[in-house]
């Protein structure tokens, strides 16, 4: 069949260019980690301003690397205001009050976690007050964010390269001379969707697999159901990539595209919180496809929800992927019309 | 204006372009062009670049579609997708995968024809000896030179042994030993009833083409075989005679 004459050419390009198969595998791969570095780092030491406590408790914070200021009311405050420390502690009536500065959740779980434990060996019964001074409590860390990452960079990257291929496919003429042949425009197509297919299969669940198991991103569900959507996230991102290829002249122009269609997804996908806004712009967020990736990655992997709670996501990728795939053919029709 | 070509001719013609008039956007590229090629026989399309040749071919070889007016192809009107089978290209541009090796291209372009097994090993072979390319067979299709390439692209357009060939500047880079033997490849396919349409602007091949379109503007100036193009401008080459048209199209 044409079709898998068309996949297994897209793969043998693939084989013969190590530097794209390097790129779509190993980019993701090294960002996360880059970023599980930043927002996982476990050894930091909270900076802990103190306005009342017994000796003892600041003696347990020293000798656990806390860096402990001796503060007075008023000076606290502007030190927490100002982000000089990440809290402060006031002891009242044997009860301390943790007050979190709160914008950077590793800072808050380290500091909470480092008065739970005291508190443990100290006396258990009491439990600290903890309270905010900016931010909330369950804020996003990388455990939140990672499902979305991983979602995230493989659309990116998938976009990119498939864009880019059929573009070169068109500027160099091989288009031309594929249309020249009795190949029909949906074989085109979905020779495409399949041989990157297949490639994404590999990429997808190499990227979850290493998030999971190396980078430890919090995971408690089914990890074919992660494959199921990273994959389907790739195959929406090719449909998309070879469908908007068809508006760039050369790959610079491809590269234009990033800002206007992969970085709006970002902020619309649940990576930042949206919350705060208002509905009707949070709802731009469902005619994004990242965002369908990111809720069915996040509720498999935070939540361990299984197909019931996710089938109505995969159903919209594939909605949408069977959408460009129709638009891929029917614009391919620019180039032939028969 | 010229008359179809060989319009006296009893034979019913392999290629039949009628009235065809193509715009690009408010850009008009060809201008009510009539040609008729019989089977068997080399059409040179002449003209300077720019002139419409490649527009031309592109509406023959069913890839591009006339604006108003109709192609004519082995009994069929194009553009057909069915055709395609029957048709061999080659583009002006060598649309080549440069990442593959010169038998992944042809194993590729010969599965877009349903060539496979056997019979498309015997056929990569074959026209990989034709062009003189069988040893870079294995070669990584980016390195080669262009006049490599040229043959490649050749090559690939001879796979599926079409009955029609069009041809967009075949020789362009390929130097004269292997044009000419190139050339007499040409005639073999002729007598054996391929018919071809070939595009150049190098003077000495139009005289080796059975009959010429002079394609001047869009417009087709000029048709014949080269010798009564070059008695009815009273030319001793076919070079005086597209500057003498060249020069009255204005």
């Amino acid at each position: 069949m044409r079709v898998i004459a068309v996949m297994i050419r897209i793969l043998l390009q693939l084989k013969h260019d190590k530097r794209t198969i390097g790129l779509m595998i190993f980019a993701p791969i090294f960002v996360l980690t880059l970023m599980s570095f930043i927002f996982n780092g476990s050894d930091y030491h909270p900076k802990i301003g103190i306005t009342n406590a017994p000796n003892s408790f600041i003696n347990k914070l020293e000798d656990n690397y806390a860096r402990v200021t001796i503060y007075d009311e008023s000076e606290a405050h502007e030190a927490l205001n100002q982000a000089k420390v990440d809290a402060i502690i006031n002891f009242e009536s044997g009860v301390p009050n943790v007050k979190l500065e709160g914008s950077d959740p590793s800072k808050n779980g380290a500091v909470i976690k480092l008065i739970q434990n005291i508190m443990q060996q100290t006396s258990p019964t009491i439990k600290p007050d903890i309270t905010y001074l900016y931010g909330y409590e369950n804020m996003s860390s990388f455990d939140n964010f990672g499902p979305i990452l991983i979602g995230f960079f493989v659309f990116f990257f998938v976009f990119l390269i498939s864009g880019v291929s059929f573009l070169s496919e068109r500027t160099s003429g091989t288009l031309e001379r594929l249309l020249a042949t009795p190949l029909h425009r949906w074989e085109i197509v979905m020779g495409y969707l399949l041989g990157f297919g297949a490639f994404t299969i590999i990429q997808s669940s190499f990227i979850a697999w290493y998030s999971i198991n190396i980078l430890g991103i919090m995971m408690v569900g089914s990890f074919m159901l992660v494959i199921l959507i990273t994959i389907l996230t790739a195959l929406v991102a090719l449909t998309i990539g070879t469908f908007i290829s068809a508006y760039a002249d050369n790959e610079l122009q491809m590269i234009q595209f990033i800002p206007l269609i992969v970085v709006p997804q970002v902020f619309f996908s649940g990576l930042f919180d949206l919350s705060t806004m208002d509905t009707w712009l949070q709802f731009i967020g469902r005619f994004m496809p990242l965002w369908y990736a990111a809720d069915g990655l996040r509720n498999v992997m935070i939540r361990g929800k299984g197909w019931n709670d996710i089938q109505g996501d995969v159903y919209v990728l594939i909605s949408i992927c069977i959408f460009f795939i129709i638009a891929n053919v029917i614009t391919l029709k620019k180039y032939r019309k028969t | 204006m010229q008359e179809v070509i060989a319009k006296d001719a009893e034979s019913p013609l392999c290629i039949s372009v009628e009235h065809v008039n193509r715009f690009f956007g408010k850009k008009q590229v060809l201008f009510d062009i009539r040609l008729g090629v019989p089977y068997s026989q080399i059409l040179g399309l002449l003209g300077p670049s720019g002139s419409g040749k490649t527009t031309l071919v592109k509406v023959i070889a069913g890839i591009d579609t006339a604006t108003s007016g109709n192609v004519w192809l082995l009994g069929e009107k194009m553009p057909k997708l069915l055709l395609m089978n029957k048709i061999g290209y080659m583009a002006q541009s060598d649309a080549l995968y440069g990442e593959l090796t010169a038998e992944e291209n042809l194993r590729f372009f010969a599965s877009m024809y349903n060539l496979r097994g056997a019979k498309q090993k015997q056929r990569i072979a074959e026209v990989m000896s034709l062009v003189n390319l069988s040893e870079h067979l294995k070669k990584q299709v980016k390195q080669y030179s262009g006049g490599m390439k040229r043959r490649l692209s050749l090559a690939i357009s001879l796979l599926h042994e079409p009955q029609v060939l069009i041809l967009d500047e075949p020789t362009v880079g390929i130097d004269p030993v292997l044009r000419k033997s190139i050339w007499n490849e040409l005639y073999k396919l002729r007598d054996n009833g391929t018919t071809i349409i070939i595009t150049t602007h190098v003077m000495d091949e139009v005289e080796k083409c059975d009959y010429l379109g002079m394609i001047h503007d869009g417009k087709l100036i000029a048709s014949g075989t080269p010798n009564e193009i070059k008695n009815a401008t009273s030319s001793n080459t076919i070079e005086e005679a597209f500057l003498y048209y060249g020069g009255a199209s204005k």
